[in-house]
């Protein structure tokens, strides 16, 4: 019985191993020497090398992308955060007129079409001057997470027991001392989760980065890869070092903190 | 209203100020703006600006290349979300079946959900190259020109995208069966059900719920669609694949037309809202009947 068990475990495992090929399989070619890239037989090269790699990391836009793909999701975390927390305080607990609706409202913003909204966006984007910067992309990145994040922590803030507030609410703290002493600690793991989100969502953004950005002193991770030169053909193997290079963030998040992301996942579709 | 209620519904107004100021600036004023810029001839290289009132509307119900990308859209919607609850469905039941390692069977299984979409094309790009693929050489030998061949545009598109999102199905289904108590098999079982009508009539029936949320925010997803055709096929070939966010995307940024790309941008708005509403309207009748 234990054997079978084991057994079982191992190919699901396989089968999800080989469901992700894709991904693997972009790992092997970015380690592939020119030569054997566009040769398949055989499955497995014969010979490895890290030369897409430098490339990558030494002659092309790569590296400054990554800065500010770092830079932008970063700061749009944060600043989800800070607001989506005060907003989410003051629907989880205090009598604010029209909860309900604010609260229906966000749901219909998390189905906002970008698509819908790019263009009024622009023009708004260069009439304040900030067509190319970080500003641009960290405003629209954050303002398209918030509602998550807000419905989010909203939820999670509803889940720690009153009494705690009202003890320290008689001892004479504030509501501010409150949310900063009783419920940023009892919160923080939902506030990890919100902010993976946000993150991640913001890391992944190409249509707001694509069209607000005009050179490499803003343009993120996707953008870099999606307009990666190519002198006469295309450099596949720099291309999948640079895809392996894009995708290291999510997978360490989804590998290290895992948890926190199907926590936020599950309770962004399943809460009413 | 005591002192204290008041003093307590004057800071939810203050906690809650900067978030909805921000929210109304870069999200509802931008959603209003873009109906009003729809009504108007925009051509700033042109220095064109002046009303056309329904002229875009009038245009687009005309237009083939308008017909054509709504077509995409829609065979895209319903293809790619069919396959991601089917895919996603099988694979929640597989994942039950396992008991150690569940978190590295989980990491596995979101690894494609969260990569970037732009990843994700250049990951089938390579997948889909036509002599040295890796598609092309288990097919042995068959040299589909997969992103080239009007046949095949959007069938690749399809084939990332469900690659891409079926895991969050697959999530949402396994975390439900996961709360479903044993003991409810066990009955079934005593009753003469075998494990094909235990799925019948306990495991469809209490997934139903979540496979209704699954449907919503997908569908949602798929309609809004526009980095995985964008950087994988760019519309192309032959528009087989220009979803209406891309036939917007070029109207607002390649030719330049802003009022004719938003008239087209409302139109993916309106049609995301109509299915938020429609699906709505079900779960509501759902969760009075249950």
């Amino acid at each position: 019985m234990k054997r079978l068990r084991g057994i079982v475990d191992t190919l699901v495992l396989l089968v999800l191993a080989i469901y992700a090929l894709p991904f693997f399989w972009q790992l092997l070619t970015s380690f592939k020497p020119d030569v054997l890239l566009l040769k398949l037989p055989p499955l497995v090269p014969t010979k490895l090398t890290a030369a897409h790699y430098h490339v990558v990391l030494t002659q092309s836009p790569m590296p400054r992308a990554i800065g500010n793909s770092l830079g932008v999701a970063g700061i749009t975390a944060a600043l989800a955060l800070v607001l989506g927390l005060f907003a989410a305080y003051a629907l989880a607990r205090l009598p604010v007129p029209g909860t309900r609706a604010l609260l229906l409202g966000l749901v219909a913003g998390t189905a906002f079409p970008q698509i819908a909204i790019v263009s009024p966006l622009f023009l708004l984007i260069r009439a304040l001057g900030l067509r190319d910067t970080w500003s641009a992309l960290v405003l629209s990145n954050a303002s398209f997470a918030l509602p998550l994040v807000i419905w989010l922590l909203t939820g999670f803030i509803r889940e720690i027991p009153e009494e705690l507030e009202e003890a320290a609410s008689l001892d004479g703290a504030g509501r501010s001392q409150i949310l900063r002493w009783i419920v940023v600690p009892l919160v923080a793991p939902g506030m990890a989760s919100a902010g993976l989100l946000a993150f991640l969502a913001s890391w992944n953004e190409f249509l707001f980065a694509y069209t607000f950005t005009a050179s490499e002193a803003s343009r993120t991770v996707p953008v870099a890869l999606a307009l990666f030169p190519g002198v006469f053909e295309v450099p596949w193997g720099d291309i999948a070092a640079a895809s392996i290079l894009a995708s290291l963030p999510p997978v360490l998040i989804v590998v290290g903190l895992g948890r926190f992301l199907v926590r936020g996942l599950l309770a962004g579709a399943l809460k009413e | 209203m005591t002192r204290r209620e008041r003093a307590d519904r004057q800071t939810g107004l203050v906690f809650l100020a900067p978030a909805l100021l921000m929210l109304g600036c870069v999200t509802i004023y931008p959603a209003l703006s873009v109906f009003w810029l729809s009504l108007q001839y925009r051509i700033p290289i042109f220095g064109i600006a002046r009303f056309a009132g329904l002229d875009h509307y009038a245009f687009l119900v005309r237009d083939p290349r308008f017909l054509n990308a709504t077509r995409v859209t829609l065979v895209f919607t319903v293809i790619s979300v069919a396959l991601e609850l089917g895919l996603g469905l099988a694979a929640a039941l597989l994942l039950r079946r396992q008991s150690a390692a569940r978190q590295a069977a989980l990491s596995l299984l979101l690894l494609p959900w969260a990569l970037p979409s732009v990843v994700t094309a250049k990951l089938f790009e390579w997948l889909f190259h036509p002599t040295a693929g890796l598609v092309n050489f288990l097919l042995r030998g068959h040299r589909i020109n997969w992103l080239g061949d009007p046949h095949w545009g959007l069938a690749g598109v399809i084939l990332a995208d469900v690659w891409r999102t079926m895991p969050f199905v697959a999530l949402l289904c396994y975390a439900r069966l996961l709360s479903i108590p044993p003991e409810l098999y066990e009955a079934a079982q005593v009753d003469g059900a075998g494990s094909l009508g235990g799925f019948r009539r306990i495991t469809l029936p209490l997934l139903r719920p979540v496979l209704l949320i699954a449907l919503l925010f997908r569908t949602l997803d798929a309609l809004r669609a526009f980095d995985i055709m964008f950087v994988l096929t760019g519309g192309g070939p032959a528009n087989t694949t220009e979803s209406l966010t891309v036939y917007a995307y070029r109207s607002l940024f390649q030719t330049l037309q802003l009022g004719l790309g938003s008239a087209i941008g409302v139109v993916v708005f309106a049609l995301v809202m109509l299915v938020a509403w429609g699906y709505l309207a079900v779960l509501r009748r759902e969760g009075s009947r249950s």
